[in-house]
């Protein structure tokens, strides 16, 4: 008995200091956490009256990796552009940006740790560029960047056992797509290092947008004896990087700090002192942190929040390349028919949408590319959108109209007044504002053109996995441009690609497509990209685009000096703040 | 005793393999997979990084591999969330912080909530013992991201002049002073209202009639005799209770960005993020299971009539 009892007693002790383990190691360990930085960073700091330049910012959760070649993220975009330097970067243009309010300006593109490069067309062809590299550029362990840096990254980015998902951004060059295949070996790729100083690379026909993808996270340099540790973004020690800052400090879901590289070529022009990525997933959290000015920065906030924070002009607006939309599956009935994809896509009025709905400045879509896209003439000729025009008026001024003529097609289809047609279901994924413009959708497919329409979400994953598989009718879909040019956008629609969710297929679609990969001369090819849109939306109908994205943001009054590439990434490293 | 301890352990093993077999399965059959976005990689990408981390094998050899890894403690790399980092890493990293947070909440849950209960019995059909059932059906009742986001704005900022705690966890106590708050309220409702029901029942009971004949003091009657018969549902509902909250709620941990491990028991599933979805699972099961076994041998200490030993009480 007297042992039962001190067993029991020994027991319930077990409980209690287990509880009391728990309050002792989270002391322990929540004195390694942020705080133990902060303290460490007043130290240093302490005794310097002036306001510290150090700027804290959010722009998303934990990535999922800080790797170049393995990122596929937006966010994880911005901490490596800060952190890393490819062979061409992005600079403040000084062009303030349109909707910024004079907060925040334009990106150009510059050299990076390249100083200058050539450009030579081959006979067959193909078309080398060759890379003189900067002097003095340097790995922040003070080890300095080679040309084989280079090599190595690239051939690392297609290796099939790297499994990147961006490896795809640099298949122009010779052989990348055979290595990606596995059917040559990497060491086979079109690039090369005749000596430190100059990258030499081949890709199989010029690309306009080339150069941007040398400042594109995935074709960053890395150095083979860091990435050789599969653990080296888990640790400052261990992450070596060749951009303005260097990771001084990563804690997983709370923040990765940067600081700048002493030994970064342009270290003295840099701006903050500190940069502090806060890692956060609540939209309350955000707009708290950014209130209390614990957060110089934040991108995101609850959506009933941003009318109010619009009408005071806290929140800015910018834009953003990319379409929301609506494909059909194209291969299954009633949407096997172009007229009754047209009828849905025209029964639509886009102005209420952004206006009533998304209300954050979007503007309504007349075609698949969106606004912002570079045409032939670049940055400073008319854009894609405005020279191919629109293929519908998407406008209300002319809803009335457009509703007459989707009546008519939907007629002509077999379904005059929606009679005989069947039930079919929207897919959404589980989100509130899809919800919102799946709800609007409904209502004007109902009302306009007579047809019963379902609305149906689920989580996101299995949301990713039906709509792929075309197991669908219609269905939510949105895509962001990779680089700035109407081939990220068009090329996803080839026969049986990845990313063709609407499982649309046409022979002479493709034929355009290959031929304006194959092209050389920009005028041609973006005429041939003209005609393919022409056919998968004039003539196909096969997307139905609701509007063109914008970016929102909100910036502390006392911050100047950022600048933004429309693709979404917002730069920090010449901010002041004071 | 020991014997029976020995019993014990061999079920909580049977069960653990129980429950990571049915994980493995379940995991399996939701449709989607980790590789999947809104710009989703070429098939050959997919095929390599399903090779990469074996996902290209049968699911039965993939599970016996599994278990075959869990023999040395190998719990995996994480395959999306926090690419190729081992899963007990992260674990052991994010597990003290969540437990810190969490073992505070369940410690002022338990203070304050068993003597209210207490209170309520002892007070029953007064204005005290009303009072005490709204505040504890509201928290009961009330979400937990209703709580935490109320308690968000109203004490970091978001009213004019109110700025008492940090809007973003720092570590530092006062940063865990609205987290635990948020945390442990609603287990200090349920503790409350639970102790209450208990509490008179026992204050029915022959023996406390005795003791009040005998002219013990109330106080002495409530908390020595009557609170001890009481405890058996509290320690019942406390054992998984206490495993739960020491694992960190998603919720409060989204809400006041807590770098603790809740969050991962709901991401690693929507991110499907398989060894990870595996090793908080089985973490978690583990820990209640062991939790469990702890409450029935603690069941003896309150109420020396249950015999163990022959099947509990």
């Amino acid at each position: 008995m007297k042992k039962t009892k001190l067993l029991s007693l020994l027991l319930s002790a077990a409980l209690v200091v287990g509880l009391l383990a728990g309050c002792g190691n989270g002391t322990q360990s929540s004195g390694e956490t942020p705080d133990a930085q902060n303290s460490q960073a007043q130290e240093t700091s302490g005794g310097n009256e002036t306001v510290a330049n150090e700027i804290t910012v959010n722009v998303a959760s934990e990535p999922q990796t800080i790797d170049p070649a393995l990122n596929s993220a937006v966010d994880g975009a911005i901490m490596l552009s800060h952190m890393f330097e490819g062979l061409m970067r992005w600079v403040d243009s000084g062009v303030e940006t349109p909707g910024s309010d004079g907060t925040c300006n334009n990106a150009a593109l510059d050299y990076g740790q390249a100083e200058s490069y050539d450009k030579v067309t081959n006979d067959d062809g193909t078309v080398t560029y060759t890379f003189h590299l900067r002097d003095g550029i340097k790995w922040s362990d003070g080890q300095d960047v080679t040309a084989g840096d280079f090599v190595f990254s690239w051939q690392r980015l297609v290796t099939p056992e790297t499994a990147a998902d961006y490896n795809y951004m640099i298949d122009c060059v010779v052989n990348a797509n055979e290595i990606m295949a596995g059917e040559k070996d990497p060491s086979e790729l079109g690039v090369s290092a005749p000596d430190d100083k100059t990258f030499v690379v081949t890709i199989t026909s010029d690309l306009p947008y080339f150069t941007e993808i040398c400042a594109f996270p995935a074709t960053f340099p890395v150095r083979e004896d860091i990435v050789s540790n599969d653990q080296w973004t888990y640790s400052p020690d261990t992450y070596i990087s060749n951009g303005a800052y260097k990771m001084t400090s990563r804690v997983t879901n709370s923040e990765i700090v940067m600081e700048p590289n002493e030994y970064y070529y342009g270290v003295d022009t840099l701006g903050p002192s500190k940069i502090t990525f806060k890692l956060m997933d609540d939209a309350n959290a955000m707009l708290s942190g950014f209130n209390s000015g614990e957060l110089d920065f934040i991108e995101q906030m609850p959506t009933d929040e941003v009318a109010g924070l619009l009408a005071s002009g806290d929140l800015k607006i910018v834009d953003y390349i990319g379409t929301y939309y609506v494909c059909y599956q194209t291969q299954k009935a009633p949407f096997d028919d172009a007229r009754v994809r047209k009828a849905f896509t025209l029964a639509i009025d886009r102005t209420y949408i952004v206006e009533q709905i998304t209300q954050t400045g979007q503007v309504e879509a007349g075609g698949f590319v969106p606004a912002g896209v570079y045409d032939a003439e670049g940055a400073t000729g008319d854009d894609f959108r405005t020279v191919g025009g629109d293929y519908y008026k998407p406008t209300d001024a002319d809803y009335e109209a457009n509703c007459e003529e989707a009546r008519a097609l939907l007629a002509e289809a077999g379904y005059p007044n929606g009679e005989g047609f069947p039930v079919v279901t929207y897919l959404y994924n589980t989100d509130d504002s899809h919800k919102a413009v799946g709800e609007a959708l409904q209502n004007m497919w109902q009302t306009v053109l007579g047809v019963t329409v379902q609305l149906d979400n689920q989580e996101w994953a299995t949301f990713l996995q039906t709509r792929k598989d075309g197991d669908y009718s219609i269905a939510r879909n949105g895509w962001i441009a990779d680089y700035n040019d109407p081939m990220s956008f068009l090329d996803m629609w080839l026969t049986g690609g990845g990313n063709n969710d609407a499982q649309y297929a046409n022979p002479e679609y493709d034929a355009k497509i290959q031929a304006a990969k194959a092209s050389a001369d920009p005028a041609e090819r973006m005429q041939l990209m003209h005609d393919a849109e022409d056919i998968i939306m004039g003539q196909d109908y096969a997307l139905c685009p609701l509007y063109f994205y914008t970016q929102k943001y909100m910036l502390a009054d006392n911050v100047s000096g950022m600048y933004y590439t429309p693709l979404g990434y917002f730069l920090f490293d010449h901010c002041t703040k004071g | 005793m020991a014997k029976y301890v020995l019993k014990r352990v061999l079920m909580a093993l049977i069960t653990l393999l129980v429950v990571i077999c049915l994980t493995f399965f379940l995991m399996n059959a939701v449709p989607g997979n980790p590789w999947l976005s809104e710009k989703t990689p070429t098939e050959a990408t997919i095929d390599a990084l399903n090779a990469k981390y074996g996902l290209d094998k049968p699911l039965i050899v993939q599970l016996g591999k599994y278990l075959e890894n869990l023999i040395h403690l190998d719990f995996g790399n994480s395959i999306k969330m926090q690419k190729d980092r081992p899963v007990l890493e992260i674990i052991l990293t994010m597990f003290p912080i969540s437990a810190s947070i969490g073992a505070i909440a369940i410690l002022w849950a338990i203070l304050v909530g068993v003597p209210l209960g207490c209170l309520a019995a002892y007070r029953r059909g007064t204005w005290v013992d009303s009072l005490l059932r709204v505040i504890c059906t509201v928290g009961i009742s009330m979400p937990g991201f209703v709580i935490a986001t109320m308690l968000l704005h109203v004490f970091t900022g978001g009213i004019e002049g109110i700025k008492f705690f940090p809007a973003l966890f720092k570590g530092t106590p006062e940063s865990y002073v609205l987290p635990c708050l948020a945390l442990g309220f609603y287990p200090m409702c349920y503790l409350s209202r639970q102790t209450r029901t208990a509490m008179l029942d026992a204050i029915n009971q022959e023996y406390i009639k005795t003791a009040r004949a005998k002219g013990l003091r109330n106080g002495k009657i409530i908390f020595k005799h009557a609170l001890r018969n009481a405890l058996i549902p509290v320690i019942t509902y406390l054992g998984p209770q206490i495993a739960f909250t020491l694992c960190g709620g998603f919720v409060v941990e989204t809400v006041f960005t807590i770098p603790g491990l809740g969050r991962y028991f709901v991401s690693s599933i929507s991110n499907r993020d398989y060894p990870l979805i595996m090793g908080t699972t089985i973490f978690l099961a583990a820990f209640i299971i062991a939790m469990n076994l702890i409450v029935d041998l603690l069941y003896k200490l309150v109420d020396p009539r249950i015999n163990l030993g022959k099947g509990g009480h």
